[in-house]
């Protein structure tokens, strides 16, 4: 008897994750754009064994083809089948957009939690180099980091990570701010736990919704600064098939056989959308100030 | 007031001095040495010699950055190494063709941006705020070179009503100007929107409705008005998306503005050219931040009493 009396209080109570996920499950557009980037992650690791076509294998006889039962999303200017070449990219467009923004948020939480708490002239540096380097629009910087670096797909990651730091480092700056001097933070002080312990035990915590919400946009954005880089002729070289790579090799046919540009954009378009969108739906969900 | 603007003006120039600082390492941050990549792949030690002299190389770091700071201070932006000619000059050249694409995307973007979002926000949770946010978030998750591409497919190439390429007239500015600013659009749309849901929440919304307002009046003489402020704010802030835009629009319609000069420069190794068209960019964009911020400042009240 007491129990089921003491299950069912803790049923009553509702925990943070609870309310989250209670929130979350109303927000449909978010669960199938979150579906969508489960398959994609799938397919990101399968797509070299499912895919019809070798992604270098060269048909000479059916070039430039439209889309066919044969070739799903046609052929490009060698017959290589653009559907097998697609799938295979989405493993490269995942792991870029995946690896530059882990860095990112890894690198801009330590800054942002270590100049939010200590202050002084610690935080005014990590402040000021985010201030810089947000006084330069993001996409300039990326370039300027590549013609630094020089062309090719690490670079890009690289110079996609420095530009997302900032980002991070202040969204969580402002949270340690807000958290530093909070009621729990101060009697976790006086009952002696050190400062790393009070950093990542008790502020960190606080952060973590906004960071979800900040690291599920920053992949979609990525994603899409990857590939304009690579379609700018900066990040991967042929005949990788990285999806903006694939596009500006197809602006050369773009009359005669527009298929070859479409599919890799819409890929494009598909997987940013659906990181936006599961943001979008993870922010409402996580949101304690909005209202149902 | 006056104390706010001085202060403000006052915060930009260490921004700026960093700044020029991380340009003029640029040149020395690539790796191998600055004198050989200016001289050229198949350049004599002489000439290398006399480039490093040229270029101030052998001097101490310090004195390198002064001269360099000098010569911006007289406009001097180096001399580009394909064209023999002033940076300074080919920049002129291009530099008028950028602005007005950057003022044609930005004006429509803004006012088809507002009118999305308001049009979403007064009809929350309706079949209107769904289309509209759905177009939303679509322009934000487009690649601008493929939404590029569509365009030119569509009202090029099929219906021919404008040129694929090039400058001149207005209807070369059409497409590059639609296909730049989509994607600042959606952005104002979503912020108009939750701006709008914001302010209609205010007790002043619910004073003029009771008073028997018109919901015409109280969306636009009330809710419009006053979340206009942030939405400025936001609008301003996408001037960078803008100028970084710029580079991927120019080289999709081959438009000849200072965007794809960046990129002939990138592939043509330019450093002269690249840093200065880096500064500029960088340039613009702390100085329509900094205008943002005042013209905020002027019109938030709260902020004038502080």
């Amino acid at each position: 008897m007491t129990k089921k009396k003491q299950k069912d209080q803790n049923t009553d109570f509702s925990t943070p994750f609870s309310e989250f996920t209670r929130k979350f499950k109303k927000q449909k557009t978010a669960i199938v754009a979150g579906g969508f980037i489960l398959l994609l992650c799938v397919i990101a690791i399968i797509a070299y064994q499912i895919v019809p076509y070798g992604i270098n294998e060269y048909d000479y006889s059916s070039i430039l083809k439209g889309p066919s039962a044969a070739h799903w999303f046609g052929t490009d200017e060698f017959g290589r089948d653009i559907f097998s070449r697609v799938l295979c990219g989405t493993r490269i467009s995942l792991s870029v957009g995946l690896v530059s923004v882990t860095t990112a948020a890894v690198t801009g939480t330590l800054l942002g939690l270590i100049g939010g708490y200590y202050g002084g002239w610690i935080d005014s540096i990590i402040m000021r180099i985010c201030d810089t380097l947000l006084a330069f629009p993001g996409l300039i910087l990326a370039i300027g980091i590549v013609a630094i670096l020089g062309p090719g797909l690490y670079n890009v990651v690289i110079a996609v990570a420095i530009f997302g730091i900032p980002n991070f480092a202040r969204l969580v700056r402002s949270t340690t701010l807000q958290l530093k001097n909070s009621v729990y933070v101060m009697a976790a002080r006086s009952l002696g736990a050190t400062d790393s312990r009070i950093l990542f035990r008790y502020i960190l915590p606080g952060a973590v919704p906004n960071i979800i919400v900040q690291y599920t946009m920053s992949i979609g954005s990525s994603i899409l600064t990857a590939s304009s880089l690579s379609f700018l002729g900066m990040g991967a070289s042929p005949p990788t098939p990285e999806w903006g790579l694939l596009l500006s090799n197809g602006r050369n046919y773009m009359l005669t056989a527009m298929h070859v540009t479409i599919f890799p954009g819409l890929a494009i378009f598909m997987t940013v959308l659906s990181f936006n969108l599961l943001g979008d739906g993870l922010r409402d969900a996580l949101d304690p100030k909005l209202n149902e | 007031m006056l104390r706010y603007i001085v202060k403000r003006v006052l915060e930009v120039i260490p921004t700026l001095l960093l700044i020029t600082f991380f340009v003029f390492m640029f040149v020395r941050m690539i790796p191998g040495d600055p004198a050989r990549l200016v001289a050229g792949v198949d350049a004599t030690g002489d000439t290398i010699e006399v480039i490093r002299e040229q270029l101030g190389l052998n001097k101490p770091l310090f004195t390198q950055y002064f001269n360099y700071m000098a010569g911006l201070f007289k406009g001097d932006l180096g001399t580009s190494l394909k064209t023999n000619r002033a940076v300074s000059y080919e920049i002129g050249l291009r530099y008028g063709n950028t602005i007005k694409l950057a003022a044609a995307s930005l004006t429509w973007s803004c006012i088809v941006g507002i009118l999305l979002g308001i049009w979403s926000g007064k009809n929350r949770s309706k079949w209107q705020d769904y289309t509209g946010m759905t177009i939303a978030i679509s322009g934000i998750s487009m690649p601008s070179f493929w939404l590029g591409f569509i365009v030119i497919m569509i009202f090029s190439v099929k219906l021919k009503w404008f040129p694929t390429t090039g400058a001149g007239s207005w209807k070369n500015l059409v497409l590059p100007a639609f296909t730049l600013g989509s994607s600042i659009a959606a952005i104002i749309a979503r912020f108009t929107r939750s701006s709008i849901l914001e302010v209609m929440k205010e007790d002043y919304i619910r004073t003029a409705r009771a008073k028997g307002l018109k919901e015409k009046i109280v969306v636009w003489k009330h809710a419009f008005r006053n979340s206009m402020i942030s939405v400025i704010t936001v609008a301003g802030m996408q001037f960078g998306h803008l100028l970084g835009g710029s580079v991927v629009t120019e080289s999709v319609f081959a438009y000849p503005g200072i965007g794809s000069y960046l990129l002939d420069s990138i592939n043509y190794r330019d450093y002269p050219a690249i840093q200065s068209l880096i500064l500029i960019f960088s340039l613009h964009f702390i100085l329509i931040n900094l205008v943002v911020d005042l013209l905020y400042a002027v019109l938030n009240p709260e902020i004038q009493l502080s």
